[in-house]
């Protein structure tokens, strides 16, 4: 079976002037359909400028993203993105966030009223359907990340693209969250790609956590699969060894091997 | 998962009035009735504190300069007349602003509408053009490059010196004064909706990539919400500038218009009229700037709560 989305050979360089700084180096990575891939790393190791070229919003100064072999470079609903800082526009109610994107893609596919069901049923699914009339301002940094999934959700998209998105919250928010999108991993079966930092998030929701190394030129040290059964229950994976043993074995890598250099 | 939290929520709702019904049944109508009447009557004392407190004040300070004023200048051989002077002089013009006896001799009303249709137009097409000048130089670094230098000079040059041009453009006063106005107020509509563009975040930005708004979409959905602010606050510099610039315009261009009519004033020796349509273009100016100013928090209700 080909790979559904594959980074293959990417190079990013930036170049400010005559200063250039390359931030990843020789970046490949294939993920299968319905895949829940997670990548971690120390700040400043480019996990966020990875995650900005598979979405297309950065180029990338070599080699190329394939989303079911065709190579992707510009922005597109096929490859959403929930932002770290929910990114939801202010002036716009909760219904109507999401509907700014459902209008764009169903445009011709979807009448007026199924677009309308399928906004608010792409709410259900993150249970903001009460707040729908409400403005960002008016609820809470939760209920906000809630809302930036139903927007990336209702778009469609062949993968979801995660940006820290529990990164800005609490951490009981935080958990509750988390559930929430294993939740709807499990109903929807979307592929999903998660940038984190945090080890015990990537271990309870990815089926294989990519580990980068310390920038410059940061590029993949280690791939682990994380052979635990879905449904997963935060609770009972506390004392499950296999769930202990991946986490020990994120934590050596980033802790141990690849320990974060404060730049002077 | 959210659901526990919502579950609360109504559970207590519920919970809260249950409570004294459980307690008291027969009493429950007259515990929740009597409650409500108090803060009625309360909130209108309130209303009325608070109005007073904004509406005293001031009133006091304008009664103490009335009785300075006049004091001042009752004196024999004073140059400018006491507020009871004026009022005497210019009660016909204050009782009967519609009146209109051809030519330049009409009522304050007329004056001040023809005035105001100036700004009007002018303003109207300044904000237009503004606004779509200052998006293009907000968004496009060449044309800011291009442009801006010959903003920062073109925007000095005092209103009235543009007069001269426009009469010279035109060959006609109509047109000269409208010209003038658009002139005078686009400069700060421009730079503030460029500033306001350029500050859009780029989270924004992002938004419209991913679900791929397309140019126009982006500048009615995102650009203009999220500039809003700040176009607001160069219509309210505009709108008092254009205000500004029309009576010293129509001083010089003549006909109907609370400028010339002041001129007119001036050239009859009627020093009470000239104070009557200060105190008009003062309250009138006053209120444009609300006007805007509450056009604006109307409009950006959602932005600025960010």
């Amino acid at each position: 079976m080909q790979a559904y989305l594959k980074l293959d050979h990417i190079d990013k360089t930036f170049t400010r002037g005559n200063a250039t700084t390359e931030v990843l180096k020789e970046i490949n990575l294939t993920i299968d359909k319905g895949e829940y891939v997670s990548i971690i790393g120390h700040s400043g190791c480019g996990k966020s400028t990875l995650l900005n070229i598979v979405a297309g919003l950065t180029d990338c100064t070599n080699g190329c993203v394939l989303l079911e072999n065709r190579e992707v470079n510009s922005p597109g609903p096929d490859r959403a993105v929930v932002f770290q800082n929910h990114s939801l526009l202010p002036w716009l109610t909760v219904y109507e966030n999401v509907r700014l994107g459902v209008d764009k893609v169903f445009a011709s596919s979807k009448t007026r009223s199924e677009r309308d069901a399928w906004v608010m049923h792409n709410l259900n699914l993150v249970q903001m359907a009460h707040a729908k009339d409400k403005r960002p301002s008016e609820i809470s940094g939760g209920m906000k990340q809630r809302v930036g999934i139903a927007r990336a959700l209702a778009m469609e998209p062949k993968v979801l693209l995660l940006d820290e998105p529990f990164g800005a919250l609490d951490a009981l928010t935080r958990a509750h969250l988390q559930d929430s999108v294993m939740a709807l991993h499990q109903k929807l079966g979307n592929t999903i790609l998660m940038i984190t930092h945090d080890v015990d998030e990537a271990v309870l929701l990815s089926d294989r956590i990519v580990m980068m190394t310390n920038g410059p030129s940061a590029r993949i040290g280690e791939v682990l699969e994380v052979p635990l059964a879905r449904p997963r229950k935060r609770l009972e994976l506390a004392t499950n060894p296999g769930y202990l043993k991946c986490r020990q074995r994120v934590l050596e890598f980033l802790y141990e091997r690849h320990r974060f250099v404060e730049a002077a | 998962m959210n659901m526990p939290a919502i579950k609360t929520e109504p559970a207590t709702a519920i919970v809260a009035p249950k409570t004294p019904a459980a307690s008291a049944p027969v009493a429950t109508p007259v515990v929740t009735m009597t409650p409500k009447r108090p803060p009625r009557a309360e909130k209108y004392s309130k209303m009325a504190k608070d109005a007073a407190v904004r509406v005293v004040p001031p009133l006091i300070v304008i009664a103490l300069l009335m009785l300075f004023w006049e004091l001042v200048c009752q004196r024999a051989g004073s140059t400018l007349p006491p507020p009871s002077r004026v009022f005497k002089d210019t009660k016909e013009l204050i009782f009967d602003p519609f009146f209109d006896r051809g030519g330049i001799d009409k009522g304050l009303f007329w004056h001040l509408s023809a005035s105001l249709q100036r700004v009007a137009l002018g303003y109207s097409i300044a904000a237009i053009v503004g606004v779509a000048l200052g998006t293009l130089v907000g968004q496009s670094v060449w044309a800011m490059r291009g442009l801006d230098p010959l903003f920062q000079v073109l925007r000095t040059i005092p209103p009235l010196a543009w007069l001269p041009l426009s009469l010279a453009a035109f060959r006609d006063g109509q047109p000269s004064a409208i010209f003038v106005i658009f002139i005078t107020s686009v400069w700060p509509i421009i730079i503030n909706t460029a500033v306001g563009i350029r500050n859009i975040p780029q989270d924004y930005r992002n938004v419209a990539a991913v679900v791929q708004l397309n140019p126009l979409e982006f500048f009615g959905k995102i650009m203009i919400p999220a500039a809003a602010p700040y176009i607001f606050t160069g219509l309210r510099i505009g709108i008092g500038l254009s205000w500004l610039a029309i009576v010293a315009a129509e001083m010089l261009i003549g006909g109907v218009g609370i400028g010339f009519f002041i001129w007119d004033a001036w050239n009859s020796s009627h020093i009470s009229e000239i104070i009557l349509a200060l105190f008009y273009v003062g309250i009138i100016g006053f209120v444009l700037d609300r006007l805007i100013a509450g056009l604006g928090k109307i409009v950006t209700r959602g932005t600025s709560a960010g």
